[in-house]
């Protein structure tokens, strides 16, 4: 997901990008919606939104590797153990292809995480809800992996070659997610009456923070024209979050699941579904830090950085004292 | 996933571990090809983390990795001036010769 880059209302939308010289090259290529590579010219503006997104894109990927991890020690069978672990190993590999596209455009993978831990930069709200049942494991699969495919395939052509790429790997990943996801709640949902109760409690408590995974309406999206204009963003929040009504509604029949909306129905004229009216008022109170684990998530982060830097460190010495003896001849260059 | 390794990163003052880009050859008769670059203290460890991020779902038989700051890249403001030379040599190209109707194998 996540490749959403949003405000809360009353936050200082960004200056507009500054008229700059000698982009005439850069407009042609994003004009014939072409690929930029690192080390093109490229408007400061552009380059700048694109290290915001792709920083807050990559803090998710990991921020997001807790909520199901809460869950590894406890999977219900080793089948599904070993799932989720492969699962939760993917969302590291998917921050690292991120970072290193944020550092192509000239940001430091040390600074970003920085930036993350003292709470500069955000990562998806999603992740700040808690995970209570095991049936919440199959909830974020199918629908935030869900919500996190619709919005990440238009990414794999985004005008930024790096992003795109990276996105490429994500998206062939993600459809493992996503379908491990939606098994595990059929599981659930065709057990016995206590785990479909699971699965539905689960469904109705991650509709629609996932529809909210989108951002805000359109007309409340002040960024969003020109992430358009430059090719970065393709579909807006809407039409996005639409399509992920669209394919979810026919998909939850099939579980045997409802969703929590009453006002969801299939609108013959536009031949997509209706859905209710989407409290953003809690979206931006979570963007804020008011949400249920904000700062548990955070924490969390910041102590396993620290405590992973004797091993940091260690690396490091190691490698100085084999470079040393290489330049000394006394050992042989590992082959 | 790093386009070509010219990160621009390297002036920072925080000391991160090297930058690598990672080469993966898919299968036995394909060549390396870029994947994407990580950062690591050394090349063992590289090659490892690059075997972990990489080729996890069997993307690979083979893995290089290249310290980022040992690639010699062209420059994009240079690119006209150096590829240009070649834009008016189309005799280079077996199209650009006329063949008489009925000859084959040529």
């Amino acid at each position: 997901m996540y490749g959403n880059d949003f405000i809360a209302p009353d936050e200082t939308p960004r200056d507009p990008a500054p008229v700059e010289e000698g982009l005439e090259e850069f407009q042609q290529i994003i004009d014939a919606a072409g690929t930029i590579e690192p080390r093109d010219v490229m408007a400061e503006g552009y380059r700048k939104t694109l290290i915001r997104q792709i920083a807050q894109h990559a803090h998710s990927e990991i921020i997001g590797m807790q909520p199901e991890a809460n869950w590894i020690t406890r999977a219900p069978s080793l089948r599904r153990k070993a799932i989720l672990m492969a699962k939760v190993q993917d969302e590291a590999g998917h921050g690292l292809y991120l970072y290193a596209a944020a550092e192509t455009l000239g940001a430091d993978r040390g600074e970003l995480l920085d930036a993350l831990h003292t709470g500069r930069q955000k990562y998806s709200s999603i992740f700040n809800y808690p995970t209570v049942t095991w049936a919440d494991m199959g909830a974020i699969g199918w629908l935030v992996d869900g919500a996190a495919i619709v919005n990440q395939v238009p990414l794999c052509r985004c005008s930024y070659g790096p992003y795109a790429r990276a996105m490429v790997r994500v998206c062939k990943e993600e459809s493992f997610h996503q379908r491990q996801g939606f098994e595990s709640l059929y599981a659930l949902s065709h057990g016995t009456e206590t785990q479909k109760a699971m699965a539905q409690d689960a469904v109705n408590r991650w509709w629609w923070p996932s529809l909210m995974m989108f951002g805000p309406a359109d007309d409340e999206s002040p960024h969003t024209a020109q992430s358009m204009g430059w090719g970065i963003k393709r579909f807006s929040n809407d039409e996005l979050r639409q399509r992920f009504v669209d394919m979810i509604v026919p998909q939850a029949e099939a579980l045997g699941l409802t969703l929590p909306d009453p006002d969801l129905s299939w609108n013959e004229d536009r031949g997509s579904f209706d859905y209710g009216k989407i409290d953003f008022a809690e979206l931006f109170e979570v963007i804020k830090g008011n949400g249920p684990c904000n700062k548990q998530r955070l924490a969390h982060r910041v102590k396993a950085h620290k405590d992973g830097a004797w091993v940091r460190e260690a690396a490091d010495a190691y490698a100085a004292k084999q470079a040393a003896q290489i330049s000394d001849g006394t050992t042989e260059a590992v082959a | 996933m790093s386009g070509n390794g010219m990160s621009g990163s390297g002036t920072s003052e925080r000391r991160d571990w090297p930058l690598w880009e990672v080469f993966v050859r898919a299968k036995r008769g394909m060549s390396h090809v870029h994947a994407g670059s990580l950062h690591a203290p050394d090349a063992e460890m590289a090659l490892r983390n690059a075997r972990d991020v990489y080729t996890r779902r069997q993307e690979g038989v083979s893995l290089w990795v290249v310290p980022a700051f040992a690639i010699s890249a062209s420059s994009p403001d240079e690119k006209d001036a150096f590829f240009d030379p070649a834009a008016d040599k189309i005799y280079r190209h077996p199209t650009f010769y006329d063949v008489p109707e009925g000859v084959d194998h040529l």
